[in-house]
């Protein structure tokens, strides 16, 4: 034996009786909790992208020996996935086997009726005469599964408590499952949206797009979106609160292939559409314009998406004129809803609506460096290469228009004119094919949590021998009103048979 | 949405929140005094009676309170730190007196009434704020349930945490004059584990809800967010409680001891998370 004794085989065993244990599940969960800590220290790329990035200015050396720990991506790391792929083999290890007995002693009923009862935690000997007949019909009335046996009745109950940890522990199977499938094939894309604008669903036609890694183009359902209107709705009424904004409402027509609707989307109420929902995550002014090069001809016309700077909307744009002759144009762009001139001399928006809109501009030529097949950053402008034409700062100050205005660009490269406003909504388009199982499968263990928890399994004994009279009571878990339950069963049992 | 704040009214909701607070301290003062009694006198409990009645009436002008800021604000009053911290508190104060009902959890009393009052105490000098207007992103009646349900959750662990902190106490043989008059270990033990028990499966709801609200308002039901991750970690944590509870050589001190961790995640997540930690969950209104 004693070479058998630690084969590979008995090691396995051991190891897998560790592994499913129900402390080393204790262990696992605890650790599990422990590991999901730094996630929420550190920014994570998938939640905060943006975050990681500044990390890594910040504190690059720190950054770095962080990122090698997986410390930016916790929640699939090596270390992390470690743990709850081994608790969740523990869990299927410890619920497998429980299944076969459960479902064992869910076909054969009541177990054998010991042989000493007076071992059983709730016990009470009381001597008279007692049909076993009558015993297992009081059971029975009182949700007992009960069978005669020789002579005794045995009797359990609750079963569905076990059926409920099974069944709360194998749907945790599932979500996981359900998880990972579903975030295999899920996607999601953001859009930036002018009014006007129409998103036609392929991949081109999103700004940025992450898929899962078992995405196909042929999730992407044929359907068009036209973004006819963009409403912001703020609180003119309350002090407290005076131009925040109270709705965003953003109003779209939907072309599915088969039929054009007009639908409204706003914040928590996303648009539904076959194989994917677009949701409002972003709003923002797109001053148009038009600009026209020193040769008089038009090099640039259109909405330019501003980026919001602070909560009154003064925003931030680039106009790039590639086009434009004899040299290209740059233009970094303010637009103040209703501005105001600080003392310093600045200009700032004092509330979020266009009251009292002004673009401001500063004025750049030379070579915006978009030829040389590096990809470019829309909203940024490099002016190293640049000359300064119009700034705060000299040679000439920044150009100033309001709605409808036109102006000269200095040094005569150009006009520009301020057409009108827009706004522009930005959107998430996303589909996960998983979420509703996932929730389905919550839904289970949450019920099978309430039974798991809440019901009583009890088994109890009624042997008769001659005069004596034997009733017994066995809990699995702690259970305070055994005793007072077996008491109950007896007086009725008894006041039956007087009956 | 057009809404009307009321300000004045809201005020007055925070007299009616500060006249609980001291209603809860005189609570607070008559529970210490029957404790002090109750060491050499178990039959006394003139103090513990009072007490009782003074804690209802804090409970009741607190519900006013809490009442009146939801018709200020008109809405749910839970929708930044000040009013979950009210509400919480209600919440606290409402499932403790129903529990007294059904159970003998007397023992607790100073433990809940100081918790409240503490919690009151910094709602109304840190987290105050005046009503505003709810921000699109949580104009959703999931902000009814999901953070309903949560604040009922934390009742249930709060109470349970009291059980712990006089388990411990009286496991420890500390204070044994006045842990004599207490319940047995087994019965306190029992206790805590029902009541962290009803705010498991809460906890469990209100996860659930919050990855419903969060595919509804961010596309995804889950993506790690700093507050879905602290959601998770006190779910597990208890999780790993209730295991405690069903593994021999767990239940009994260590089985307290982690309840007591458990429930110090809970306020982890309330104060430090919601202040301090970057993340979506931005609705501490500070």
């Amino acid at each position: 034996m004693s070479s058998s004794r630690f084969s590979p085989v008995f090691w396995l065993r051991w190891f897998w009786r560790q592994l499913t244990s129900m402390r080393t599940a204790l262990f696992l969960l605890l650790l599990l909790a422990l590991a999901a800590i730094p996630g929420s220290l550190y920014p994570q790329r998938s939640a905060d992208p943006n975050g990681v990035r500044l990390y890594f200015d910040e504190r690059p050396e720190l950054a770095a020996i962080l990122d090698s720990l997986q410390l930016f991506d916790v929640y699939t790391s090596v270390w992390f996935s470690a743990i709850y792929i081994l608790l969740f083999v523990s869990l299927v290890g410890c619920v497998l086997p429980r299944m076969r007995v459960h479902a064992n002693s869910l076909m054969r009923g009541p177990v054998q009726t010991p042989k000493n009862l007076k071992r059983m935690s709730a016990y009470i000997e009381t001597e008279g005469k007692v049909d076993l007949e009558l015993a297992k019909k009081v059971l029975r009335s009182n949700g007992f599964r009960a069978e005669i046996q020789e002579n005794s009745v045995s009797a359990e109950k609750g079963y569905a408590k076990e059926t409920g940890n099974l069944v709360f522990h194998s749907a945790l199977v599932a979500v996981l499952i359900a998880v990972g499938v579903g975030g295999g094939l899920s996607f999601s894309g953001q859009r930036v949206l002018v009014e006007g604008d129409t998103f036609v669903n392929n991949l081109a036609s999103y700004d940025s797009f992450s898929p899962g890694p078992l995405f196909s183009q042929e999730e992407l359902n044929p359907f068009s979106l036209r973004l006819d209107d963009f409403e912001v709705v703020y609180d003119l009424r309350n002090p407290a609160n005076l131009g925040q904004p109270v709705d965003f409402i953003a109003t779209a027509t939907l072309d599915d292939g088969e039929s054009t609707t007009q639908q409204q989307f706003r914040v928590n109420y996303p648009l539904e559409t076959s194989g994917a929902n677009v949701y409002l995550t972003g709003n923002g002014f797109a001053p148009v314009v038009t600009v026209t090069d020193g040769a008089g001809d038009v090099a640039y016309s259109g909405p330019v998406v501003f980026l919001p700077q602070d909560s009154n909307m003064t925003s931030l744009g680039v106009i790039k004129v590639p086009d434009a002759l004899p040299e290209q144009i740059g233009m970094i762009a303010f637009f103040y809803p209703t501005v105001t001139e600080l003392a310093s001399g600045a200009y700032t928006s004092i509330y979020p609506d266009p009251i009292d809109p002004l673009l401001t501009l500063n004025v750049y030529t030379g070579d915006l460096g978009l030829d040389g097949g590096i990809p470019r950053n829309v909203y940024a402008l490099d002016v190293t290469n640049m000359d300064v034409v119009a700034s705060r700062d000299g040679p000439n100050p920044p150009v100033e228009l309001r709605p409808g205005e036109s102006a000269e660009l200095p040094g005569g490269i150009g006009t520009i004119s301020f057409d009108g406003l827009l706004r522009y909504a930005s959107v998430d388009i996303a589909y996960n094919p998983g979420g509703i199982w996932v929730l389905l499968f919550s839904a289970i263990a949450l019920v099978a949590i309430v039974f798991s928890l809440s019901i009583r399994r009890r088994r109890i004994w009624v042997r008769v021998t001659g005069e004596k009279i034997e009733y017994a009571g066995l809990a699995r878990g702690d259970d305070e009103h055994l005793e007072s339950v077996l008491k109950e069963i007896k007086d009725e049992i008894e006041k039956e048979a007087q009956a | 949405m057009n809404v009307i704040l009321n300000e004045p009214l809201s005020q007055i909701s925070l007299l009616f929140v500060s006249a609980a607070m001291g209603l809860l301290a005189v609570a607070l003062l008559l529970f210490a005094f029957q404790l002090a009694k109750l060491k050499d006198d178990p039959s006394e409990s003139k103090f513990e009676k009072f007490g009782f009645v003074v804690l209802i009436l804090a409970t009741a002008v607190l519900a006013v309170g809490v009442v009146l800021r939801g018709v200020a604000a008109n809405r749910v009053p839970w929708a930044n730190m000040y009013e979950f911290s009210i509400t919480g508190a209600l919440t606290i104060l409402t499932v403790y007196l129903i529990s007294l009902r059904v159970r003998d959890v007397r023992y607790v009393a100073t433990f809940v009434t100081g918790f409240t009052l503490v919690t009151l105490f910094a709602a109304v000098s840190l987290f105050y704020v005046e009503v505003k207007t709810l921000m699109p992103a949580l104009q959703s009646y999931w902000l009814v349930i999901h953070v309903m349900v949560a604040i009922l959750a934390v009742g249930f662990f709060a109470v349970a945490a009291g059980f712990h902190i006089f388990y411990l106490i009286k496991s420890a043989g500390k204070l044994s004059g006045l842990m004599d008059r207490f319940p047995d270990l087994k019965i306190m033990e029992r206790i805590a584990y029902r009541f962290n028990m009803v705010g498991f499966v809460s906890w469990s709801f209100t996860l659930i809800a919050g990855a419903i609200w969060a595919e509804r308002a961010w596309h995804r039901y889950w993506g790690w967010d700093t507050k879905e991750v602290w959601t998770f970690i006190i779910w597990v944590l208890y999780a790993g409680y209730l295991h405690a509870m069903a593994t021999r050589g767990w239940n009994g001190n260590r089985a307290a001891w982690l309840g007591l961790i458990d429930f110090s995640a809970v306020i982890f997540d309330f104060v430090v998370v919601n202040l301090f930690f970057k993340g979506l969950h931005v609705y501490s209104g500070l």
